[in-house]
């Protein structure tokens, strides 16, 4: 499964939704994630590609992963993936 | 109705090892929070807190106590200890038989809970010491306060998370209050600084790395603090009668519950446990001096609180003052309202304010007097002391000077 592939199966399932209604595009507020369901997110992508990622819940928008859609969490991964490895 | 009062005070806590330390600590503005020192502090993410330094168990207590003493009920007894003495109770005849202790603790012996796990998950062990029950155990440290001062009335352990102490002490008062006690040895305590305890919390996501800045716009989370305070809470004409020396009166509390959220706070369960502590205890909303706020440093809590503030007091709430004292000692957790409630009786009985440090930015949401970084010196009539739980459970305790 391709980094996008399992991002979307991770947001979808914390948004009870079906894969192909996550897209991209999607906005985490749009697809109904509140601050726990982030939370919970980020842990799924950490433990899914053994990454670490730097998020404090008290300012999500501090650390340069970016969590506004979900191209920008892919290309988050790819980057904190190419650098942890 | 019993009016109740203060008789004695203790507590120990990354700002000092007793009372008088630990208000000298408040009144400069100390910073207790530092680099954690704990097996395994590598594996954190987070590394700070606000760790008791310099206490050695040993000395205190005997192998056969140690063997049953968790790190917070060894907290508990030396801060029971210092609150019992200052009193000058002993219990005894009808005073022991309907006098006993109600504390609060989130955890309990989280560091025996640690401890023995690691002993068999990790090392593989397939024996524990056989005391490792009644050493974890969330009452514990009321029973051993009970045991070592000879309280034998009603006696039980709250756990409302970080609410835990100020519910505590809500039921104390309500039972001295209503006769039901003369006397009652209550507040809390908590030891969650070891390696699982603090992997916990990191996980939540809304820990900071580097300090505890509560109503500071750049505010990044809550810092984890250790420690206990423990309070003789006496019916006014029995601390009268023996000419006690009398630290303050609590005049009321209130108890409520959001019934929202598991994790975030709710302006409106707030404003209804604030304002009624302030009816419960016949206070007009424009004698508050001073509140000692729940105050975290999370994002969530601190604004919530202040827009609680705003609602409840209206345009008193420009004159009042409000800190949080978790700046210097960290959060406390299940014995935070109690180490707290020193600071409520600095501001009644001494007329000093404890500051909230560690406070750079103004932030618009959180636009009260939150006297930043230094003591002030004021002389007030009433102090209220908040704290709002993870599961939206709320208790608001309101003091009076004597």
């Amino acid at each position: 499964m391709s980094t996008k592939d399992k991002v979307i199966a991770i947001i979808a399932e914390q948004a009870v939704l079906d894969p192909s209604n996550v897209t991209m595009d999607s906005t985490l507020e749009d697809l109904g994630i509140d601050s726990l369901g982030l939370v919970e997110s980020i842990f799924s992508i950490e433990e899914a590609f053994d990454i670490s990622v730097p998020f404090n819940a008290n300012d999500p928008q501090a650390s340069d992963f970016d969590i506004s859609t979900v191209a920008s969490i892919v290309a988050g991964i790819e980057r904190l993936q190419a650098e942890q490895s | 109705m019993k009016r109740v009062v203060i008789t004695g005070a203790g507590t120990i806590n990354a700002l000092g090892h007793d009372v008088p330390s630990t208000l000298a600590a408040m009144r400069a503005g100390v910073c207790g929070i530092g680099a954690l020192e704990l097996r395994d502090v590598e594996r954190l993410s987070i590394q700070i807190g606000g760790q008791v330094r310099g206490f050695e168990a040993e000395g205190r207590y005997n192998r056969q106590q140690m063997s049953l003493y968790d790190r917070f009920t060894q907290f508990t007894l030396a801060a029971a200890k210092e609150a019992i003495d200052q009193s000058g109770l002993t219990f005894s005849g009808e005073l022991a038989a309907k006098s006993g202790v109600v504390l609060g603790t989130a955890g309990g012996g989280v560091s025996t809970w640690d401890d023995n796990y690691r002993s068999v998950y990790e090392d593989g062990k397939n024996r524990v010491h056989p005391f490792v029950v009644p050493k974890l155990m969330n009452n514990a440290a009321a029973s051993h306060v009970s045991m070592e001062h000879n309280l034998k009335g009603p006696s039980f352990t709250v756990s409302t998370a970080c609410a835990s102490s100020n519910h505590a002490m809500a039921q104390a008062f309500s039972m001295v209050r209503s006769g039901m006690a003369p006397a009652m040895v209550t507040g809390g305590s908590e030891s969650m600084l070891c390696f699982g305890g603090v992997k916990a919390w990191e996980g939540l996501r809304v820990m900071s790395r580097d300090a505890c800045r509560p109503f500071s716009a750049n505010r990044n989370g809550m810092v984890q603090g250790e420690g206990a305070g423990v309070f003789v809470f006496e019916e006014f004409e029995h601390a009268r009668a023996r000419g006690a020396d009398i630290l303050c009166e609590i005049a009321g509390f209130a108890m409520s519950s959001d019934a929202s959220d598991i994790v975030m706070p709710s302006k409106n369960g707030a404003s209804r446990a604030m304002s009624g502590a302030l009816a419960d205890a016949g206070i007009n909303r424009d004698e508050v001096g001073y509140i000692n706020a729940h105050g975290t440093g999370t994002a969530a809590n601190d604004k919530t609180e202040c827009a609680a503030v705003a609602d409840v007091f209206g345009p008193h709430a420009d004159k009042l003052m409000i800190s949080s004292t978790k700046s210097m000692h960290g959060h406390l957790i299940g014995g935070t309202g109690a180490v707290e409630l020193l600071a409520c009786i600095m501001a009644l009985r001494d007329g000093v304010i404890a500051p909230t440090i560690g406070y750079e930015e103004p932030d618009p949401e959180c636009a009260l007097d939150v006297v930043p970084n230094e003591a002030r010196e004021a002389r007030i009539k009433v102090a209220i002391s908040n704290a709002f739980a993870f599961g939206g459970m709320n208790a608001v305790l309101a003091l009076r000077a004597t």
